[in-house]
């Protein structure tokens, strides 16, 4: 037997057991989960994690045996990210967010927010004045699939038939609301990500979605359903006009963040925004699910049109209040 | 850097793996999206034919949000769990870290995947918007406006994509490394007759021992044919000459690491065989 002549030779043979242990534990806790380690060994972990950051310490400075160093720097940062690693996030954190992070974050981005709203209200308008002038304009806004016989040579009698559906009982509501939430939802994470491209293609996706509204109230204005149109647009549309809105403006911070990154260095601010966006978007699309709902469901249930200004009005109340009503911050945390 | 103050010397994972893992982590979700597409319309079917029409309302909202959870869940769902990677990345090698070295958050996650929409889905959209009744020139335009963002990793030294510059992560090197058997224990530390002089040893540096060190493990046989050779017409070799050359290598790197390491507990670090300022101290 070579006796151990070497000083890195002993300090190997003497450690490498808890090195191996170390590494049979993270094997378990990722495949099979935490829970399924007992609790001595969870106490164990962490101990043995800074063994094997000490052995590393002292591997590089005494050992030249390449192939161990390696070892302990991959088990080392194996070891490091499981015990510094993300935690799946539990009923507390979601607590938290809906009482403290997600308004914050909301009214952190009320300028863009304010911008989303002003690019769609003005290419609405513009869209307005265009389709009343020529209602030919109208096609250019309104794509062929969402049109659905709302056009402009429409019959009065048509377009008031669009606006109260019949239910013989039989139309899969809950398939129509599914439809709209992930459909809704896509586009929205559409408009956050593409804020990244210098806010440009968020602008864009906002425009269109104000050009759509414009050329579809004309339309009803020009037979004389203003009032009707309007109420069972904003059913639902108050919410999820405002989920859109939310949604570019987060993407608008990000570009935004990008471009003028103000005292941070330029990744950081993008990180900052970025990360702010994915608090507003996580609850973009829980209003799309409730948005969904409403558009699914009691638009098609509720025929009567000031009940369908009054869910309007509530749902306006509810969210500006939750959002921006003044609160004391201090107190969740 | 750990709380520890150990630097962990993390590498950067390369592009090549990372577009590699993206393409599996495509392929599954695609495989995945196919049989519950096929799973759903043959129950479809079944319902149709037994006018079940709960069931078959309940089938067309599991498959709309079968697609929309797929295509953003599959991501961030693995990637909060324990490995920090999809089943593509664990494949390649990698893992995502924050970047700032502290817990990776959930927004984060979010916020790096909802990205991917920019960087993949939308020049893979202009790719296939070909012939739908779109100008060609715009087509181009898009899709080199959009392409700048699928090479992006390339330009930075972090290869950071944009999901991860909005995110604040980084994608890391994080494959499983086995521990080897150390060689110089292997090895027969005291060969009848090689035995080498203080002079013979300190022709090599700790660069030259880990060349070494590769060399021996690799176990080929013609590179140890020359190493050996080179080895021995740089320190003069007089010994037996009988000794073949797996012997002699492992002898010379059982006595080279004994000779640096006792020179590295005595605070001399020999870099390489061109470090003389250390070997004069001796």
């Amino acid at each position: 037997m070579a006796e151990l002549q070497l000083k890195s030779h002993r300090f190997r043979a003497e450690r490498e057991e808890d090195w191996r242990r170390l590494e049979r534990l993270l094997d378990r806790a990722q495949k099979k989960g935490l829970r399924k380690l007992a609790p001595a060994e969870l106490l164990e972990l962490p101990v043995l994690y800074r063994q094997a950051l000490s052995s590393l310490s002292v591997a590089r400075a005494i050992s030249l045996d390449q192939a161990l160093i390696d070892y302990l720097e991959a088990l080392s940062t194996r070891a490091y990210f499981f015990v510094y690693g993300a935690r799946a996030s539990g009923w507390a954190r979601i607590g938290g967010f809906f009482r403290r992070d997600w308004p914050q974050a909301v009214r952190a981005i009320w300028r863009e927010t304010l911008a989303a709203v002003l690019v769609t209200v003005l290419t609405a308008i513009v869209a307005y004045g265009l389709v009343m002038r020529e209602p030919e304009w109208f096609h250019s806004f309104v794509p062929g699939g969402l049109a659905a016989g709302r056009e402009p040579g429409a019959t009065t009698e048509a377009l008031r038939g669009t606006l109260y559906p019949k239910l013989s009982g039989k139309e899969g509501l809950e398939v129509m609301a599914t439809f709209l939430f992930t459909h809704n939802s896509q586009i929205a994470i559409f408009a956050f990500a593409f804020g990244f491209a210098l806010c440009i293609l968020t602008v864009g996706l906002m425009a269109a979605n104000g050009a759509t509204l414009g050329a579809f109230l004309a339309l009803f204005v020009q037979h004389g359903l203003l009032f009707e149109a309007v109420g069972w647009l904003l059913i639902h549309g108050v919410t999820e006009l405002l989920a859109v809105m939310l949604a570019g403006g987060a993407g608008i911070s990000i570009g935004w963040a990008v471009v003028f990154p103000g005292d941070r260095t330029r990744l950081d601010s993008a990180m900052h925004a970025g990360r702010r966006g994915a608090v507003v978007m996580g609850g973009v699309i829980v209003m799309l699910f409730f948005a969904a709902l409403l558009e699914g469901f009691a638009r098609q249930l509720v025929q009567d049109d000031l009940a369908r200004y009054a869910i309007a009005a509530a749902t306006a109340v509810i969210w500006g209040v939750y959002f921006y009503a003044p609160r004391r911050l201090g107190a969740a945390s | 850097m750990t709380p520890e103050g150990v630097d962990l010397r993390l590498e950067v994972g390369a592009y090549v793996d990372r577009l590699a893992a993206l393409l599996i982590d495509l392929l599954i979700v695609a495989g995945v999206l196919l049989a519950l597409t096929l799973v759903i319309f043959l129950a479809f079917l079944a319902a149709l034919r037994t006018q079940d029409e709960l069931l078959a309302r309940l089938l067309a909202m599991v498959w709309l949000l079968g697609f929309f959870v797929l295509r953003l869940g599959y991501f961030i769902g693995f990637e909060l769990g324990a490995w920090g990677a999809t089943p593509g990345k664990r494949r390649m090698g990698l893992r995502v870290i924050a970047r700032d070295g502290r817990r990776l958050s959930a927004d984060a996650i979010f916020t790096r995947n909802a990205m991917r929409e920019l960087e993949v889905f939308l020049p893979a959209a202009f790719l296939f918007a070909r012939g739908s009744g779109v100008d060609g020139a715009l087509i181009t335009l898009g899709g080199v406006w959009t392409g700048v963002f699928v090479v992006f990793p390339l330009f930075n030294r972090d290869r950071l994509r944009l999901g991860d510059i909005a995110a604040g992560t980084l994608v890391v090197k994080a494959a499983k490394v086995k521990l080897l058997r150390d060689i110089a224990e292997a090895a027969p530390a005291t060969v009848s007759g090689v035995a080498f002089t203080h002079a013979q040893l300190d022709a090599y540096g700790v660069k030259e021992l880990q060349v070494l060190e590769q060399v021996l493990r690799g176990g080929e046989r013609r590179t140890m044919a020359a190493v050996a050779a080179r080895i021995r017409t740089k320190i003069a070799w007089d010994g037996p000459t009988d000794v073949s050359d797996g012997t002699f290598l492992s002898a010379y790197y059982a006595a080279l690491r004994h000779r640096l390491e006792t020179g590295l507990l005595f605070g001399r670090r020999r870099r390489d065989k061109h470090d003389v300022a250390a070997q004069e101290k001796t």
